[in-house]
């Protein structure tokens, strides 16, 4: 499992927020701040990689997205306001181009509304921080 | 007869790090009025700073920006351990210098094959090109990974390492653990050669700009973690002078602020101008290669860059190797860095370019007062005076092609958003 996002970037957090959950469980999770070529790097030699990122489309805070990316391209509005250089729907897709994307590729989304530098997460994403990772640690514990 | 106006707006530009605009307004075959926005609330860190440990304040500025930590962590090191008087050993100085090279190589590696590439070869994004040419875009991922090897060897981590403090590090590594990563860096020295050339070849418009060129030398090497500050009209400063010669201002159109000459001049920084005034001080290596590339001892042509930045990779690594072959292993990781009350300036050359910090400590080691001056906010007023130029020497082109020169001529730069503050958006406007 790999957790995506910025630590000052209030919900932007979510992915590494996480990615630690599941660590603190045992679990390998690996956190990344979403420039493309360290993705393409901490998936290199994985079959099955879980990609949990903080994104922004418009819905209600806290819900949560859950897409197969290695079927299709992300869809680029997800990442509207994305705080990385490249977004994740980019390092996807450049993986894709390169032949260098898992076998499969699951995205979870969580919807965020505040990405102030410096702010805290919002009680919505907090929750659904909770949530995605208390689905992957039984998914992945199973 | 009222003369026909132009806009030309990109409200999000592509390919540069964080987010802002370019806006260019043009009557007839004047260039009105051009600017390069940047938005979000400026300088949080500075605030964010104050009444933190001395100790912490590498850390925290190391989240500025996810491209160039260790460039944000020396020049803290560097003003602390000023206003501190304490002094690194060379054994530790060497060390910085290697932990360095590996963030030259990563910034650089990165914009070299992902964010600049895709403007010569006629691509609109990293991903289209690595589709048709993914020999160059795979190239420059793996040169790249060499400089994440030293960054996360050294420093403990290949993106906000951990392992640099106030007065050093907090382990220094050992000579069998850095022997390996010399031959890793050697595989990537030949590829890096073989980007230089293939940058040399590609085909640039023919321009050049009258520069003042402002970058740290040494007297005897290619000045990278520390230096005296020189420019190409004669300046030879030190750190303590730097407010004395420059200043910012703020402007409407944008929240990071302009810095300039007291003269009110503008200057560029970053790769052209480190080249220009040290040439002479690369490794026999990369002279020669940046001369087979086309390169004379000074470049001018911004939209060269590309060629200046794979002439600093291949350096970086000729470097990093000789820095692990003669590697010194400190007899402490750090040297004991006390607290007291003052003042202190420090800096470096981060990939793109002079990065400043001063900080003032209460006696206690209490952040009281923080000042960055990051390169992209040094460069900002002279991409607007490079656009301006562009933007006259290309009127004849249609607002599409205009704009796609434009855009170019900022990436030329290599803008780092995220350091000035973040989110930039490109508007050209034609009356």
């Amino acid at each position: 499992m790999l957790g995506i996002g910025n630590p000052w970037r209030g919900d932007d957090a979510a992915g590494l927020e996480v990615a630690r959950r599941l660590r603190e469980a045992g679990l390998r999770a690996l956190e990344r701040e979403g420039e493309p070529s360290t993705l393409l790097d901490a998936w290199e030699g994985e079959r099955e990689v879980i990609l949990v990122d903080a994104v922004s489309s418009g819905c209600e805070p806290g819900t949560v997205h859950r897409l197969d990316a290695a079927a299709a391209p992300l869809p680029a509005e997800l990442f509207a306001v994305s705080t990385h250089h490249l977004s994740v729907a980019d390092a996807v897709e450049l993986a894709r181009s390169l032949g260098r994307l898992p076998e499969r590729l699951e995205l979870y989304g969580i919807e965020g509304a505040a990405f102030d530098a410096g702010g805290g997460m919002t009680p919505a994403v907090a929750e659904a921080v909770e949530a995605v990772a208390a689905e992957l640690r039984a998914r992945l514990s199973a | 007869m009222s003369a026909e106006r132009r806009t030309l707006l990109t409200e999000a530009l592509a390919r540069v790090e964080g987010e802002g605009a370019m806006y260019v307004r043009i009557a007839g075959t004047d260039v009105e009025e051009v600017q390069l926005r940047i938005y979000e609330p400026p300088r949080f860190f500075e605030a964010l700073l104050r009444g933190r440990a001395y100790t912490e304040v590498s850390d925290i500025t190391a989240r500025i920006c996810g491209i160039c930590p260790v460039a944000y962590q020396l020049s803290a090191c560097a003003a602390i351990e000023d206003a501190c008087g304490a002094e690194v050993t060379e054994p530790i100085a060497r060390l910085r210098r290697l932990i360095y090279t590996g963030e030259w190589i990563e910034s650089h590696g990165l914009h070299v094959a992902m964010l600049h590439a895709p403007d010569f070869l006629g691509y609109d994004s990293a991903i289209a090109l690595s589709r048709d040419h993914p020999g160059i875009v795979e190239r420059g991922l793996r040169v790249k990974k060499a400089g994440n090897a030293i960054v996360d060897l050294v420093g403990g981590r290949a993106i906000h390492p951990v392992n640099v403090r106030v007065g050093g590090f907090h382990r220094a590594p050992t000579r069998r653990e850095l022997e390996p990563l010399a031959e890793q860096l050697k595989v990537a020295r030949d590829e890096a050669l073989e980007a230089v050339r293939w940058a040399g070849a590609l085909d640039f418009p023919d321009h050049e700009e009258d520069y003042r060129l402002v970058a740290l030398t040494q007297p005897d090497e290619y000045a990278i973690e520390a230096g005296r500050l020189a420019s190409s009209d004669g300046l030879d400063l030190g750190p303590a002078e730097y407010e004395e010669h420059f200043f910012e201002e703020q402007v409407p159109h944008s929240n990071a602020l302009h810095s300039r000459l007291r003269d009110g001049g503008s200057y560029l920084c970053g790769p052209l101008a480190r080249y220009g005034l040290s040439s002479g001080k690369l490794s026999p290596l990369a002279r020669e290669a940046a001369a087979d590339a086309g390169l004379g001892p000074v470049c001018l042509n911004p939209f060269q860059s590309i060629v200046v930045r794979s002439v600093e990779i291949l350096f970086a690594l000729d470097e990093a190797i000789r820095l692990i072959e003669t590697y010194d292993e400190p007899d402490r990781p750090a040297v004991e860095v006390e607290p007291r009350a003052a003042s202190g300036q420090g800096w470096t050359e981060a990939p793109r370019g002079l990065l400043y910090h001063r900080y003032r400590l209460a006696a206690d080691g209490t952040v009281e007062e923080a000042k960055i001056v990051p390169p992209t906010s040094q460069n900002q007023l002279r991409i607007e005076e490079d656009l301006r130029a562009v933007v006259a020497a290309n009127i004849a082109l249609g607002d599409d092609a205009l704009r796609l020169r434009c855009e170019q001529a900022i990436r030329n730069h290599d803008p780092c958003i995220s350091c000035s503050t973040h989110f930039l958006k490109l508007e050209v406007d034609r009356r």
